[in-house]
């Protein structure tokens, strides 16, 4: 999957499954104070990335994961490592 | 008040059921494909409520969460109560419900299939716990007094009123919002259809249930939410709220015998402790909401205990069950509030399909049809597994 395709599908899924305002998501968006994004959402993104893009996400790697840029890439480097 | 039902989504529309004598069961096929006994149960719509609460409130909402939002939304406008109160006053909340299964079945599935917790996500837990009604409800109308959730199986949302009468009555809260609400679906009445205590007269599903009648063969489930708001007197005064009614007494007890097959001293000593409490005399009750499910035993131990009250006034006794079906944890809440609408409205609603008396319940003065009645009183039992029983008594207030 490329990049960007990557992140038109994680955008999506934020407005469908989430909520988010699309004029609300870019790149810089912290995700807790412009998305609020909360702990419990957090735990629905684990749902969300497994039935999506087939892997299971680790707390311990979220733990530098703060914008949407660092989500966007977390995902990205998961998917394509290389 | 506010109600949600399987005989109307609305107060308008449930009184003028209860003047018609109008049925809310149906014959469900999924539970016969599911291997029940008995396909029949009361069926109202699943509320909508994407783009009424945020996703956060809906997705820890079970169904019978998103039935009470309804009903308390109705209640809080019928009492004139704008969030901004809820704001500004310590109002509490206890609601009855003894049960949340689909959620607790959905996610146990969920983890079975993926052997991993992380699959089931966020909602499931608020939506799985029997507290999920008060639970959810004071997040959302941000409420701040008493919150906390009565299980009495199907006594709950009676006791609930109860206990928020008395703690007014204390003076420990002024204003509590009180309900009951059941959840409609297959998986939370399995294990009671497994007692064969339903109906199956499937044939004829608006004539299943036909509390006291001599033919009866069981109950029908049910479910919905009801809200009753609830607060002291000086506190309705102050606001210029329009008073409903006035709860005066609430009695309990436990039969201290079998789990399941009721009895006639229990009830009779709620009934008599509610008397008592209200400070009346058992002649002053005008109207009986029975709590007769149509099962055989229950109905002739609740009328031998009516009797042994009420002997000698005889007064009108319906069941609205016969038209909801049994609304379990939320039929002691809905059926205060049919009978409010009843004293309010002068009439009482029929015990439909009571087409002939038995032995024993012919000793009652049932109300078969719509009937033109003055209430000043009523008094509404609610009894249930394990042997607990709740009388409530309600006047019209007295200025």
């Amino acid at each position: 999957m490329q990049n960007d395709e990557i992140i038109r599908k994680i955008n999506q899924l934020l407005i469908d499954e989430i909520e988010i305002e699309e004029t609300q998501i870019h790149p810089a968006a912290d995700l807790k104070k412009d998305l609020g994004i909360d702990s419990l959402d957090f735990v629905d993104l684990f749902v969300i990335v497994e039935n999506n893009f087939g892997f299971k996400m680790k707390a311990e790697e979220m733990a530098d994961v703060k914008s949407l840029q660092d989500f966007y890439s977390y995902i990205i480097k998961r998917i394509n490592p290389n | 008040m506010g109600i949600y039902s399987v005989i109307g989504k609305n107060l308008t529309e449930v009184e003028d059921s209860l003047r018609q004598g109008r049925s809310g069961i149906i014959y469900d096929p999924l539970r016969k494909e599911m291997g029940f006994r008995s396909a029949l149960t009361g069926m109202v719509e699943r509320p909508q409520l994407k783009g009424v609460l945020d996703r956060r409130m809906r997705i820890g909402l079970p169904v019978q969460g998103e039935y009470a939002y309804i009903s308390t939304l109705e209640a809080l406008k019928h009492a004139g109560i704008e969030q901004s109160y809820l704001d500004a006053h310590e109002v509490g909340i206890l609601f009855g419900n003894d049960s949340s299964a689909v959620p607790v079945v959905e996610s146990v599935d969920i983890l079975r299939q993926k052997k991993d917790t992380m699959m089931i996500g966020s909602g499931y837990i608020f939506q799985s716990m029997n507290s999920t009604v008060s639970m959810n409800l004071s997040v959302i109308f941000r409420l701040k007094g008493v919150n906390f959730t009565l299980s009495g199986a199907c006594a709950s949302g009676s006791h609930a009123i109860g206990i928020g009468y008395l703690l007014i009555r204390q003076g420990l809260q002024e204003m509590i919002i009180c309900g009951g609400a059941q959840e409609i679906n297959p998986e939370s009445t399995a294990s009671f259809d497994a007692l064969n205590a339903f109906s199956i007269r499937e044939s004829d599903p608006t004539r299943a249930s036909r509390p006291f009648d001599r033919d009866r063969d069981g109950l029908v489930p049910s479910g919905g939410a009801a809200t009753v708001i609830i607060e002291s007197y000086e506190s309705a005064i102050k606001r210029g709220a329009t008073i409903f009614g006035e709860v005066i007494g609430y009695g309990f007890s436990s039969n201290g015998d079998h789990i399941s097959m009721p009895n006639v001293d229990g009830p009779v000593r709620a009934m008599q402790k509610a008397i008592a409490d209200a400070g009346i005399k058992s002649s002053e009750i005008d109207y009986i909401n029975a709590h007769a499910t149509s099962t055989p035993a229950g109905d002739k131990n609740e009328a031998r205990s009516i009797d042994m009250v009420f002997g000698n006034s005889r007064p009108l006794v319906s069941s609205t069950k016969s038209m909801t079906g049994h609304e379990m944890w939320m039929g002691g809440a809905s059926e205060v509030i049919y009978s409010t609408l009843m004293m309010n409205h002068g009439f009482v609603a029929p015990n439909i399909n009571f087409d002939n008396p038995d032995e024993v319940t012919s000793l009652l003065n049932i109300a078969s049809e719509n009937t033109p009645h003055e209430i000043n009183a009523f008094l509404s039992n609610s009894f249930g597994f394990g042997g607990t029983n709740s009388s409530l008594i309600v006047r019209k207030v007295q200025v």
